[in-house]
């Protein structure tokens, strides 16, 4: 018999598995849920971006493409990122297309990362960031966002988490689970610290760039020209073309750290899926009524949200991106967990304790707005008669 | 301040939200989008409600028709004055002039195929000014007013991916 608990990798058995996962194994067993706890978009991808898609499968463009992507592909990326961003990068040498971005997060890890070296995660954050440390025998040093400081990143904060061992700052705004978004003038405080700290490279996780209801126009440590030569940004299609299926993101930035990375994509992916690259080409040209039509309908949603929670008697600061609310339930005297729990068992709605999102995401919960308008006003409804029978319960005892 | 483009396409996608729903999906106050789509109503920008039904489904009989019409633009009201007597018919649902090889698209619903053809062989064909008529009949209807019929896609998303 196979010891295989000895076989396994050390860091893959540090690494818990996710806690969304967990808790959504209850949720699986229920019926008649209402799922306020999914995060990728509820829209089926745009029918003309599907459409180039299918025409390049008609067309026959079934085979590999160039490893960092087709040329098309990667002019159109570069092209977005001019028109949105106003930051030019070259085509040639400072793309890679990736399998969403995702990808690109393993990437940076496996490029950067010496053993031991230090990476800041900003908390509460996207559940890979830390996985994607570990897997690549880093050390994640954690901050953790205050809800006082809207969960945006301080300048204090970054300035007491960097030592000699920091290799890059992991940041991702707007925020996944809280909806934060850092504008420029917030960024400018964070770039003055890189400033101070030439040797950290930056690794900008922007996939909700385009969920932004306060800003027309992404913000962006890549946008500050004085820190172009090492700030590394992962992006997609993913969450604001709504295409998360495509499995399409991808990586910019400078030459030298973008061909390591390209290098690891090489061995390990080969290229990214053929039909999506036409497809992504389609989005970044065409693709801004799309996104604006969505955006339009999310930022409704959003506002029937805060509204149902400020109903329901939940504190919660104003999400301005992304499709998610943070709101707090420490007034209930739950857990996190036990909130979501007890909130499904008996009102049959799914949402995510705050913690899977780091420790500092306890006492929170995370609501997605990727969901039909009918079913958001079901659950906020019945999230008021939950937070009803909470207070009745808080009196009694 | 009420983005009236904003709240027209909200109504126009749901006539039935209230503005008191309306007033929390802008972020305005209720008294204010009621206020706008009073003002709105009163310059006829907002006509009226109706209702979207797939007839098909439980009242095979009923039929619509567009009817294309040429003619000859009547002096000094040019193409308004025969639009306007056809458009009085109640069953005439919209009638619009058009560019290309003919000048009015009428659509028609009505409960059988015979009074159509009466409507367009009496009333419109001998209409002085008219020129010709062509009647076309609508077979199945798969998308109208932006609601696509009989498609329900299930929400395939995966509960937690991550």
């Amino acid at each position: 018999m196979i010891d295989y608990e000895s076989k396994i990798s050390g860091v893959v058995k540090q690494v818990p598995p996710s806690a969304i996962r967990r808790f959504f194994d209850l949720a699986s067993e229920m019926q008649g849920v209402i799922s306020l706890s999914i995060g990728e978009p509820d829209f089926v991808t745009p029918w003309k971006i599907r459409e180039v898609g299918i025409n390049s499968l008609i067309d026959g463009y079934t085979h590999y493409s160039p490893n960092a992507g087709y040329t098309d592909s990667r002019k159109a990326i570069v092209s977005y990122i001019s028109r949105r961003y106003g930051v030019d990068y070259d085509y040639k040498g400072e793309v890679l297309i990736t399998v969403g971005g995702s990808e690109g997060l393993d990437l940076a890890a496996r490029a950067l990362i010496n053993p031991g070296d230090e990476v800041i995660i900003v908390e509460p954050c996207f559940v890979a960031y830390k996985a994607t440390v570990q897997f690549a025998h880093g050390v994640p040093v954690v901050i953790s966002t205050k809800q006082e400081n809207d969960f945006k990143l301080k300048a204090e904060e970054l300035e007491a988490a960097i030592t000699d061992k920091t290799k890059y700052l992991m940041l991702g705004y707007p925020n996944n689970p809280t909806g934060a978004v850092m504008t420029m003038e917030d960024l400018k405080p964070i770039r003055d610290v890189l400033l101070k700290h030439p040797e950290i490279i930056v690794l900008s996780d922007e996939l909700y760039c385009e969920l932004n209801y306060i800003d027309d126009k992404p913000a962006s440590l890549i946008c500050f020209p004085e820190l172009r030569d090492r700030v590394v940004m992962v992006n997609g299609f993913s969450k604001s073309y709504a295409m998360t299926g495509f499995r399409i993101g991808y990586v910019v930035g400078p030459h030298e750290l973008i061909a390591p990375m390209t290098k690891i994509h090489q061995y390990c992916i080969m290229s990214s899926p053929s039909t999506a690259q036409f497809a992504l080409v389609e989005a970044a040209y065409n693709g801004d009524d799309c996104v604006r039509e969505m955006r339009d309908e999310y930022n409704h949603r959003r506002r029937v949200i805060l509204k149902g929670l400020e109903d329901a008697g939940l504190e919660c600061f104003t999400p301005f991106g992304a499709f998610y609310a943070f709101p707090s339930i420490k007034s209930t005297g739950l857990s996190s967990e036990e909130f979501c729990e007890r909130f499904l068992k008996e009102k049959l709605v799914a949402i995510v304790p705050g913690n899977a999102f780091g420790e500092c995401g306890e006492g929170h919960v995370r609501i997605s707005y990727a969901a039909s308008m009918d079913n958001i006003k079901e659950a906020m409804k019945r999230l008021g008669e939950f937070t009803e029978s909470l207070r009745k319960e808080n009196k009694n005892a | 301040m009420v983005d009236h483009i904003e709240l027209l396409r909200l109504i126009e996608k749901n006539a039935r939200l209230t503005p008191e729903e309306i007033a929390v999906m802008l972020g305005a106050p209720a008294d204010e989008v009621r206020a706008e789509i009073q003002k709105l109503t009163d310059d006829k920008i907002i006509l009226g409600y109706t209702t979207e039904i797939n007839w098909e489904k439980t009242y095979p009989d009923h039929v619509t028709a567009m009817i294309e019409v040429r003619i000859t633009p009547v002096r000094n009201q040019g193409f308004d004055y025969i639009s306007n007597i056809l458009s009085q018919y109640d069953k005439v649902t919209a009638c619009y002039l058009m560019s290309g090889g003919f000048d009015l698209l009428l659509i028609y619903e009505d409960d059988n195929l015979r009074d159509i053809a009466s409507f367009v062989y009496e009333k419109v064909a001998t209409m002085e000014g008219v020129l010709s008529t062509a009647t076309h009949f609508i077979l199945r209807k798969y998308k109208d007013n932006g609601i696509r019929f009989d498609v329900s896609k299930p929400d395939d998303r995966q509960a937690v991916v991550l």
